[in-house]
């Protein structure tokens, strides 16, 4: 495990995020610090109120931690503003939720567009979508919509979206959890082959023991402390 | 994003909730409507108005007792003599003809129909003053005057509602008050007019009407004179003299004139700037109908953001940024009071169109005017209040945490 900036697509050092609720603060991250190499497969645990949401929207650059820094693919991204966050998101983070957030009325082929059409770059968008959907195996179902397709081709349709701009780090908040166990199997082979053949760096955060199993490494948190990182 | 493709993105979204959409169009479409329609009436008063007064003649004056505030107390009443004082053509050089009259109201009679039209004592030159033509018979003449003859010129109006025609009727004897009149010719029609209808009015000579119809408490006493200048361009010359001649023969003091002269140009401005209002009236109204149709994009704008809140969330998290989340928005709305905008002039346009049919069957000569200013008066008002409206939500919108918004059931 190398710690020089060059392998690591991720490095935090330090986070910590509080939540004012009113009067009351929260402190969701406590000064958290780890590493994660370029390629790597690595899922985030921890009970509900660990602070694993925060950790996995800080990493997403949806949210700034209060304090400590945090670079992302050798960017520094913990004091941007929300638009050159919007950027770094853009260009570096792939999504896949759990719900599978795609636009119903669009077609997958528009969904999985939607990433390039804010990136600015409008060249060969079609093509890249087109492509994207094949990596995922719906090639055949590029012109259905949500409604038409199944749990499982839904959160294809996501995955697609989700590296249709060549990111460095694909989140994965959850992803099999709206599935029944045989189609989450199929997502979980989905996600790491796609790994294994783009070197993407996935990160998965989940509660399930036997979704970490297959990740190379696990970062356990408790009470917004770091737990264990191995 | 371009606006190109959010065009589209907002056409699509628009067109996924049609039922909503249409409702909200329908608001700026009333609005939009209203306006075009109202300025279209208000035009087309104006225009019906203006084109009557100059039809009369631009050169025309009238000149009636007591002055415009009814300030000065007891005015010396107009008499013939003032009328003829006014004939003057060293005095009044920019006179070409004066024509006193009395006016009043009297019942006219043949067999068993009735009607009550204006009754004008009018002398000669009263027929070049106003410019009147005869559609048959013969006009009054010096000798009727001297005779004080029981003759009468019946408007066309008048003619109809007594004999059911306008025609052949020369030679009839009419009765005035009860006092047999013959009828001695037909006025031409001139249609309505701004003091009413024009046609309905019958013509009898001034002697006549002095010592028969219209009685006043002093014998030579005329109720306005009407005066014709030379030329349009000396209607202001034309009025300085008349009011010379007046004030000397009145003895009034300065500024204190007991008398009031009214030109044609005058009665134009006055009645443009009441068309003017009017029309600024009406519009303000329609204009308050397209504020609430605004009001109501607003409404479903808001609706649709709360709506489409993990939307707004998921582009976000996609990397769409603050900008391209408003445009997004705006956009819809921006389209919606276009759609509503284009629409609403059609439909205005066609109410315009409408009122002019329903004005000229019921025989009023009145065209609405749909003028080029107000659709796009109309246009620009309505794309305003689609970015107004739409600012709001559009902010709302655009200023979403991503984390928040993907968090929203």
């Amino acid at each position: 495990m190398g710690f020089n900036t060059m392998s690591n697509v991720i490095e935090a050092h330090d986070l910590s995020k509080i939540y004012k609720m009113g009067e009351v603060e929260v402190q969701a991250l406590r000064g958290v610090s780890f590493q994660i190499g370029r390629g790597e497969v690595v899922s985030i645990m921890g009970p509900s109120g660990s602070g694993k949401s925060t950790l996995m929207n800080t990493l997403g650059c949806l949210d700034r931690p209060t304090s400590g820094e945090y670079i992302l693919d050798g960017e520094p991204v913990a004091s941007l503003n929300d638009d050159q966050l919007a950027s770094i998101r853009n260009r570096k983070v792939g999504f896949v939720f759990q719900s599978f957030n795609l636009l119903s009325r669009q077609t997958a082929i528009t969904n999985v567009e939607l990433p390039l059409r804010y990136s600015g770059n409008s060249d060969g968008r079609r093509e890249r979508a087109i492509e994207a959907l094949k990596a995922v195996g719906l090639g055949d179902r590029m012109t259905h919509r949500p409604y038409e397709l199944s749990g499982g081709q839904q959160q294809r349709v996501a995955i697609a979206r989700a590296i249709v701009n060549n990111p460095a780090i694909i989140m994965a908040d959850e992803p099999t959890g709206n599935l029944d166990s045989k189609v989450g199997k199929e997502i979980m082979s989905l996600l790491l082959n796609l790994n294994k053949e783009s070197g993407t760096t996935l990160i998965i955060v989940t509660h399930d023991p036997t979704i970490a199993e297959q990740t190379q490494r696990v970062i356990r948190l408790r009470d917004g402390l770091l737990e264990s990182a191995s | 994003m371009s606006l190109g493709q959010a065009f589209l993105e907002a056409l699509e979204s628009l067109s996924g909730n049609k039922l909503r959409s249409g409702l909200t169009v329908l608001g700026i479409v009333i609005g939009v409507a209203a306006v075009i329609a109202m300025l279209a009436v208000g035009r087309g008063a104006e225009a019906s108005i203006t084109g009557s007064i100059s039809g009369i003649g631009t050169n025309l004056l009238f000149v009636f007792r007591g002055d415009p505030g009814d300030n000065i107390r007891n005015p010396k009443p107009l008499t013939t003599e003032d009328a003829n004082a006014l004939r003057d053509q060293f005095a009044a050089p920019s006179i070409a003809a004066v024509a006193p009259a009395l006016q009043g109201e009297a019942t006219v009679s043949f067999g068993g129909e009735q009607t009550a039209p204006q009754l004008f004592g009018v002398t000669p030159d009263y027929f070049q003053v106003r410019n009147l033509n005869l559609a048959e018979g013969e006009m009054i003449t010096e000798e009727h005057m001297l005779g004080r003859s029981s003759v009468v010129l019946l408007g066309p109006e008048v003619a109809v509602n007594l004999f059911g025609h306008a025609d052949g009727i020369t030679g009839e004897t009419v009765r005035i008050e009860g006092q047999p009149f013959r009828v001695i010719g037909v006025l031409e029609s001139k249609g309505g007019g701004a003091f009413g209808s024009e046609d309905n009015q019958v013509l009898v000579p001034f002697t006549t009407a002095q010592t028969r119809l219209i009685r006043r408490t002093t014998s030579n006493r005329v109720d306005i004179i009407f005066v014709q200048a030379v030329s349009g361009d000396v209607v202001a010359q034309a009025t300085e003299e008349i009011a010379q001649i007046l004030r000397t023969r009145h003895r009034t003091p300065v500024g204190e004139d007991d008398f009031t002269i009214f030109s044609q140009q005058d009665l134009l401005t006055t009645f443009q700037s009441i068309t003017g209002i009017l029309t600024v009236f009406l519009g303000g109204i329609a204009g308050i109908s397209l504020l609430v149709g605004g009001i109501g994009i607003m409404n479903i704008m808001l609706v649709s953001v709360t709506e489409r809140t993990r939307e707004i969330g998921l582009r976000k998290a996609l990397g769409a940024r603050r900008r391209d989340i408003l445009i997004q928005f705006l956009t819809e709305s921006s389209l919606l009071s276009l759609i509503g905008g284009i629409i609403g002039i059609l439909f205005g346009w066609l109410i315009s169109v409408g009122v002019g049919q329903l004005a000229a069957a019921s025989g009023t000569a009145f065209t609405p005017l749909v003028g080029m200013d107000a659709v796009l008066l109309a246009t620009l008002f309505s794309a305003a209040v689609g970015l107004f409206f739409g600012i709001y939500p559009a902010n709302r919108a655009a200023s979403l945490e991503p984390v928040e918004a993907l968090r929203y059931e």
